[in-house]
């Protein structure tokens, strides 16, 4: 039992410092998701609502794909499509280089789409649960289609949005340990070094397993934290 | 560029005579890999709902910490902690003439899937379980129906109704999941695109999976409307 504790912990030997050092690298690649995949998923959303047919087409199109591929393979295909199409475009102007496109980078993009499908068809719920009414009242009151959205529809909607895309974020967080497989250190790959170096694989994929439970327990926290905060003016009006 | 040379980029018969057959052969793979682990999962998943809807609290709290930890931890970390992880055990296995088992990345695999769905699958149970209105429990006592019909012949039938949906993306969801398994030399369909690849680096393969993955969700997707429809017929009108 001692043992166990020497090589979790921080000191000479132990691969505490190590393990956490990786999960940081996790926890910001899911953060850096977030910027592009939120918009882009909101984006989809609302061209799938749109009156004309082209929007439509396009983001049934993305949504259908992005949801339906493995998500280790659409990793590798970002990846690699990214450094082989660079390539061929610098090969088409006549430069000839390797071209290595940063993992992280990649990554990013990779879960970004990802994220930004699953969370079309979440926003996508969250507006069908508004009223007509509220586009009406809007227009009443004389504001313009970006205060309407920004002011009356974007508020109610990040409310009844909210627990579906907690459950968005945590697919996510599980969902990077694949980037250990483009040798991006993060959590896994940390894990997957001192497996090799220590021989008890047994004992650090499960504390991997912990520290990965413990972010997403941490993350429920953070979600009904700012769902109680964006539903007090809900709770207000039904009591 | 010409046409020929653009529709190269996409589709080379040559690479297609050498690797489209094995490539078949991996979807097969994935499917099997799928079908065995997923309704293994249904099984044990069920097991694992009537768990935590038991009366016993030792019951409910151990079957509530699996479902947290399988749901809460990565496939990929599970599948590593299973494979390499139980794999270390070696004179233990050999004792116990299980060695067999823990040595083979194709049962490895196996049973990490299974015991993920299981989780999955068991909240989806147990929701829907829950969701069987009161009224059609007190009316099977009230005929005298014992328990054990009262489960099978009356809540187990309506609760399914309602799961069926969130099953079937379960379902969707380890057909995707599955391609983690060639991360352990599994050569599934993701695992002969990527030996394809390493010996070729010719891109068009990752595409080829791509559609194949993409087709294979939406028949599954198609078939599951055509069940819900067919099941929840009695419901319209």
């Amino acid at each position: 039992m001692p043992e166990v504790f020497f090589l979790l912990g921080f000191g000479d030997g132990g691969w505490g410092l190590t393990l956490l050092a990786g999960a940081l690298v996790t926890i910001s690649l899911a953060l850096c998701c977030l910027p592009l995949g939120l918009p882009l998923g909101l984006a989809v959303a609302v061209a799938a609502r749109s009156k004309k047919r082209l929007p439509r087409t396009l983001a049934t199109l993305f949504s259908t794909v992005f949801r339906g591929l493995p998500e280790l393979l659409t990793l590798l295909i970002v990846y690699y499509g990214c450094q082989i199409g660079v390539q061929k475009l610098l090969a088409y102007w006549g430069y000839s280089t390797e071209v290595t496109i940063n993992a992280f980078f990649a990554a990013v993009i990779a879960f970004g789409l990802v994220f930004a499908a699953f969370s079309s068809q979440v926003w996508l719920a969250a507006f069908k649960t508004l009223g007509k009414g509220q586009y009406e009242a809007a227009s009443v009151l004389g504001l313009s289609r970006w205060q309407t959205f920004r002011k009356v529809i974007l508020p109610q909607l990040v409310r009844v949005a909210l627990p579906g895309l907690s459950n968005n974020w945590l697919t996510l967080l599980k969902d990077t340990s694949l980037v250990s497989t483009i040798s991006l250190v993060d959590l896994m790959r940390q894990t997957n070094l001192a497996v090799s170096a220590t021989k008890e694989p047994m004992l650090f994929y499960f504390a991997a397993c912990l520290l990965y439970l413990f972010f997403s327990a941490l993350s429920g926290r953070v979600f009904s934290f700012a769902e109680k905060r964006y539903s007090l003016g809900h709770r207000g009006a039904q009591s | 560029m010409s046409a020929t040379e653009l529709l190269q980029l996409f589709f080379d018969p040559e690479l297609f005579e050498r690797y489209g057959a094995r490539m078949l052969d991996g979807l097969l793979v994935t499917a099997k890999l799928v079908a065995i682990s997923f309704s293994l999962g249904l099984l044990l998943g069920l097991l694992l709902a009537l768990g935590r809807l038991s009366r016993n609290s030792m019951l409910r709290g151990a079957t509530g910490a699996y479902i947290y930890f399988f749901r809460g931890s990565p496939l990929l970390a599970q599948l590593f902690m299973l494979y390499y992880g139980l794999g270390s055990f070696r004179e233990l296995w050999q004792d116990l003439g299980l060695w067999w088992f823990f040595r083979d990345a194709w049962y490895c695999s196996l049973l990490a899937f299974t015991l993920n769905t299981a989780a999955y699958q068991a909240e989806i149970l147990r929701g829907s379980l829950q969701a069987v209105a009161r009224g059609q429990h007190e009316a099977a006592a009230a005929l005298g129906l014992s328990r054990r019909t009262t489960f099978f012949k009356v809540i187990l039938p309506q609760s399914m109704l309602l799961a069926v949906g969130p099953l079937g993306n379960e379902l969707i969801l380890m057909v995707k999941a599955s391609a983690i398994a060639s991360l352990v030399t599994i050569y599934d369909l993701m695992g002969i695109t990527k030996l394809a690849f390493s010996r070729t680096f010719d891109f068009q393969l990752y595409l080829w999976a791509a559609l194949l993955y993409l087709l294979i969700v939406e028949v599954i997707r198609r078939l599951l409307r055509r069940i819900e429809m067919r099941l929840g017929r009695h419901l319209d009108t």
